[in-house]
């Protein structure tokens, strides 16, 4: 490992470092507006120049010099001061500085570094550059004079999203960054580049104008739009939700977020139920809680009573739930609403056994069943990142762009039980293979699990080399709740459809909006959830209940990790926390639950179910079933049907609207010139 | 003068055609095999020898450029030679008349170059505008394919060589090494980081030499004549002959040979009929094209035309594009030209020479007409001096270097026009009514 001397002090780097990745070891900040962790080096905003001896006898880009043994860096030397400086200038000759009429203003790196850095006047009296307005779609607002041109929005269109539809046209002084043919990104992460840009080029066009960043409270919490779990913050001021950012997590998001976990936050505000709802004549009529909860307590269920888990709730609301059902004497608890029914006595068969981080490292891959790329973006991102690395992907369903090279096998599932030779073989040379059973797939999983032993999925410590076990076997949800429904028991053996044949007098849904409320028809449907969406119209009696940004939850996400998000707002109007309402509701009904706050209520929830008890990843131990291998059936369609409008907030979200008939419809929209 | 017998271009004017046969005729092709049968060390060992030094402009020794690449290159990473043919640089015109006159030099030392360096193929990128040379270079190679000369069993030499022509589409910064293979890969002409340098990662990824046209030219007969009698030209470190291009204010403007460290007053007296007006009227010499600083006439007139000559006198030899501007060259106006044109032909890529090339050359406007101020001299040297050196590629400094050749030699010329711009003497001073 290389030794440097950075400012005079000595230092060991890493083999492979960089002289910017040395001067930070060393604890010198090194301004940078091109550079980035997760992107590939440019090295030419010039804005990182360093004197390092040996070398010319002029500064050089430290993002793209390796760090090299007995080199010698200086940070803060007259030829480093006088380079920043002039870069910094440069910068701004032709750069606006419309800094109080800019989304960036307060976390902008511009004025950040201009600050630090800069001159603190301009010589340049000559007029400056315009450039004209670009469309990059409904997600990305753009203002394109105050780019910088350092291109992190390309390379991250190109390495991370796998769309090549950011570029740069024009040269010298008309560098201009575009989209192709200005149609929009077509990419679920182009928000992405929202955040990378290090001006105000690129800001979020939901949330033009809408705050600066010091008006923000800023509440750490877990997003909720699929199963990843990512870490998100939620901005917001007052009552009102702003803006969803990615918070860095590397073994779940990394630092990105999908389109929809950023920008379905206006659906926060929009088609929300604020008041208890009493159907009367056929109608919904707003009712008061106590008239609510009457209208409950009338109904002589004793223990025919059912709940339905949607895909957005909590542990916290489930195990209320399932507590309450359970003082009735009643397990009629499932999570899967659209009717799968997927052996779930071993959780480890169901899980996400490699972990998403540990994706980046598998040689080669089968998906089967799963449009990954609307499934799960981010591990759509994890399987790029491998592929980058050499691994090769296999997949078996109707074809689409996953944004990677995929050899497709056909929509045949039978093909599982004959798998191609190259497959075969792709598989017998893999060190750490891995199989990646969607939501298409999950009706076969005895034929999956049965690729386990045949295809050799579980390596062990010594054949890995690094001293960890590999389990290749996994199953993509994509519900947030979907992992902690499990846990918590929410699955019957033959799915929804026992629920429906038992015939339940009260049932509870709990956000649950894509069921077939038909099936219940002769049921008593007590609604419990936040916006008035299928569940609510379909429901018997509606109480209102908070969004995951209007409580305290324990999510589990797709390879069972435990964790816990923060209340950002409080719930709208006589809207309350879920576990608040079942509690209260359960007084009423004579059997009051033995919580009164949300700590005692956890504590239970860990006495029932321990790994919920703790903030981590939770460990299944691998006992998969033994269920009929067979395999058949033509897989017609991915569940997915449209990325935007996957849930009852996305489809409250006017962004998320958009979204949905721009980029999956086709559909046009002008845009008023300014 | 260099004796026609010395010379290595003898077609240079076109007086001959420059198809195969006459190339024959002229000694090309003669026994490459031969030639390639000496073995590549060897080869490289001559070319060493010889003193040639890379005539693209930077003067590196071409024999150590072709030792940096892998001896034993991997199957799945051969090696590549790339000729630099996108002569671009305002006053050069050397590679044009090789190529239309004379390709069967430029096709012969590929193969010879590629040889030695072990590479499988040779990339010739030419100049977008240069159509007519274009066909001809197509022709040519066409030519020497169907005898059998280069492709497989390269002059019957048993070794495998190809030559692939692509035409440029007209930008001056794919003339920089990097941004050609960017562009011949079929990227967007951005130059790229070094290191690493193309001799380890280069075309595609592979190890790939870059050399100018006229280095690759001259290396048959190099070899055929010996490396001494090449180093018995041009003083110590700058051996061998050379094209020199002369343009501008003199009688008789010409694409010459001659030997190197030829002074200027003997190049211009011999070849070219002598300064327009005499020598009294000499105002300045841009020596080596125009990136290189101009040099007023009393210091150029006895230079040797060198590298290391006109680098003592502030400037370079470049490609020996000289170009001579006598007293009635408004300076300051030529010089804001090839601003104009250094910020017209930026990639854009870097922050410096993005936003520096296009204010240098709207404050050289100004300086131009006058309409500017003294303490502005100074501000603009400044401005050459942040771009320079802090740029990806050279075209950060080849845009400083002309302005700062100005204000060294010129800066009273500069200064008379502002004032006399201010109707003489200093701006009134305002009074303030009482």
């Amino acid at each position: 490992m290389p030794i440097v001397k950075v400012d005079g002090v000595e230092i060991e780097v890493p083999a492979g470092a960089t002289v910017l990745q040395a001067c930070e070891l060393a604890g010198k900040e090194i301004p940078r507006f091109c550079y980035h962790e997760r992107l590939s080096i440019a090295g030419n905003c010039r804005m990182c120049l360093v004197e390092v001896k040996p070398g010319p006898p002029k500064p050089q880009a430290s993002c793209a010099l390796p760090a090299a043994d007995k080199q010698e860096i200086f940070t803060n030397s007259p030829m480093v001061k006088n380079a920043r400086e002039g870069v910094m200038e440069f910068l701004l000759i032709n750069h606006p500085l419309d800094c109080p009429i800019c989304d960036q203003g307060g976390e902008c790196d511009l004025q950040d570094q201009s600050v630090a850095y800069g001159r603190g006047t301009s010589r340049y009296d000559e007029n400056k550059r315009a450039v004209t307005e670009k469309y990059m779609g409904p997600i990305v607002k753009t203002v394109m004079t105050r780019c910088i041109q350092c291109t992190r929005c390309i390379r991250f269109a190109e390495e991370v999203a796998g769309v090549e539809e950011i570029g740069a046209i024009g040269r010298g002084e008309n560098m201009q960054i575009v989209s192709y043919l200005e149609h929009a990104v077509t990419s679920e992460l182009s928000g992405n580049v929202v955040d990378l840009c290090p001006v105000g080029a690129l800001t979020s066009k939901p949330y033009a104008f809408e705050a600066r960043p010091w008006e923000l409270k800023k509440t750490l919490t877990i997003d909720v739009m699929d199963a990843v779990g990512t870490n998100i913050r939620l901005d917001s001021r007052g009552r009102q939700v702003l803006r969803a950012l990615p918070r860095i997590n590397e073994d779940v998001n990394e630092e990105w977020a999908s389109d929809k976990t950023r920008h379905a936050v206006d659906g926060l505000v929009r088609r929300r139920l604020d008041k208890p709802y009493i159907r009367k004549d056929g109608r919904l009529t707003e009712a008061s809680w106590d008239a609510a909860f009457l209208a409950i307590s009338q109904v002589d269920a004793g223990a025919s009573v059912a709940a339905v888990a949607g895909d957005l709730v909590d542990c916290e609301t489930m195990y209320a739930t399932k507590a309450l059902l359970g003082s009735f004497g009643s397990t009629l608890l499932e999570g899967r609403q659209t009717g799968m029914d997927y052996d779930t006595s071993s959780l480890a068969a169901v899980n996400f056994n490699t972990t998403i981080a540990g994706t980046e490292k598998a040689d080669v891959i089968l998906i089967v069943g799963s449009n990954v790329r609307w499934e799960a973006p981010l591990v759509n991102t994890r399987i790029r990142k491998a592929i980058k690395k050499g691994a090769k992907v296999f997949a078996i369903g109707p074809e689409t762009e996953l944004t990677y090279k995929v050899e497709w096998l056909g929509a045949d599932l039978g093909v599982l039980g004959a798998l191609p030779e190259a497959v075969t073989e792709a598989f017998a040379k893999a060190e750490r293979p891995m199989v990646i059973v969607g939501g298409a797939g999950l009706k076969v999983l005895g034929a999956a699990l049965a690729l386990v032993p045949s295809l050799g999925l579980l390596k062990d410590a010594a054949s890995t080399g690094s001293g960890q076990g590999w389990n290749g076997f996994n199953v993509l949800h994509m519900a947030a709740s979907r992992m902690g429904g499990l846990m918590l028991g929410y699955a019957q053996k033959g799915g929804i459809a026992d629920l429906v044949a038992a015939k339940p007098k009260l049932a509870f849904f709990l956000g649950a909006d894509e069921v077939d409320f038909g099936a219940f028809a002769d049921t008593f449907k007590v609604y419990i959830g936040h916006h008035g969406d299928k569940g609510a119209a379909a429901a018997d009696v509606v109480l209102p209940a908070a969004s995951y940004a209007e409580k305290s939850g324990t999510y589990v996400n797709l390879e069972g990790r435990v964790q816990r998000g923060e209340r950002a707002v409080f719930p709208p109007g006589d809207a309350r926390e879920d576990w608040t309402i079942l509690r209260a509701l359960s007084g009423v009904l004579g059997k009051t639950l033995p919580f009164d706050t949300i700590e005692e209520l956890r504590a239970a929830m860990a006495v029932d179910t321990p790994a919920l008890g703790t903030l981590g990843l939770a460990t299944f131990d691998w006992a998969p079933p033994a269920l009929d291998a067979a395999a058949a059936g033509e897989i017609a369609g991915y569940p997915i049907k449209d990325f935007y409008l996957t849930n009852a907030i996305c489809r409250a979200s006017p962004t998320m609207q958009r979204c949905s008939a721009e980029l999956v419809h086709g559909q046009e929209f002008a845009e008023a010139a300014e | 003068m260099l004796a026609d017998k010395d010379r290595i271009f003898t077609n240079v004017y076109g007086f001959q055609p420059w198809t195969l046969d006459a190339a024959i005729m002229r000694g090309d092709w003669d026994d490459t095999k031969g030639l390639m049968a000496r073995g590549q060390d060897a080869l490289i060992d001559a070319v060493k020898a010889s003193g040639l030094r890379g005539r693209g402009g930077a003067g590196f020794p071409t024999g150590t450029k072709w030792s940096f690449m892998p001896k034993e290159p991997k199957a799945d990473r051969p090696n590549f030679l790339v000729i630099n043919a996108d002569e671009s640089e305002p006053g050069s015109c050397k590679d044009r008349e090789i190529i239309r006159h004379d390709p069967h030099k430029l096709i012969e030392g590929a193969l010879i170059a590629g040889y030695a360096m072990r590479a499988r193929a040779a990339y010739i990128y030419i100049r977008g505008e240069y159509i007519r040379e274009a066909e001809v270079l197509f022709a040519a190679v066409a030519e020497a394919y169907a005898k059998g000369l280069i492709g497989r069993n390269a002059s019957g030499s048993g070794y495998d060589f190809d030559v692939f022509v692509h035409r440029g589409a007209g930008a001056y910064i794919c003339g920089e090494e990097t941004a050609m293979l960017e562009s011949l890969e079929g990227k967007k002409g951005q130059p790229r980081l070094k290191p690493p340098f193309p001799a380890g990662a280069g075309l595609y990824g592979c190890p790939t030499t870059v050399n100018n046209v006229e280095s690759i030219a001259v290396v048959p007969t190099i070899l055929r004549r010996s490396p001494e009698w090449f180093a018995s030209f041009g003083a110590e470190n700058n051996r061998g002959t050379k094209l020199f291009q002369i343009s501008g204010h003199v009688n008789k403007p010409c694409v010459v040979e001659e030997a190197m460290s030829i002074t200027f007053r003997e190049l211009i007296e011999t070849h070219c009929g002598g300064i327009r007006g005499g020598w009294d009227n000499l105002l300045a010499v841009i020596p080596g094209g125009s990136s290189v600083p101009l040099v007023p006439a009393a210091e150029i007139m006895d230079c040797p035309m060198d590298f290391d000559g006109l680098k003592k006198v502030g400037s370079g030899l470049g490609t020996a594009a000289v170009i001579v501007m006598d007293k009635s060259t408004d300076i300051v106006r030529a010089i804001s030209r090839l601003s104009y044109f250094y910020k017209h032909e930026s990639c854009g890529q870097c922050t410096p020479c993005r936003e520096g090339t296009g204010w240098m050359w709207r404050v050289m406007e100004r300086m131009r007409t006058g309409d500017a101020d003294i303490s502005e001299i100074d501000t603009l040297y400044q401005v050459t001096k942040q771009v320079e050196g802090h740029t990806i590629c050279a075209l950060g400094d080849a845009a400083a270097w002309p302005i700062q050749g100005l204000i060294k030699h010129f800066r009273p010329e500069m200064e008379r026009r502002i004032t006399e711009k201010r109707g003489g003497g200093l701006s009134p001073m305002m009074e303030a009514a009482e």
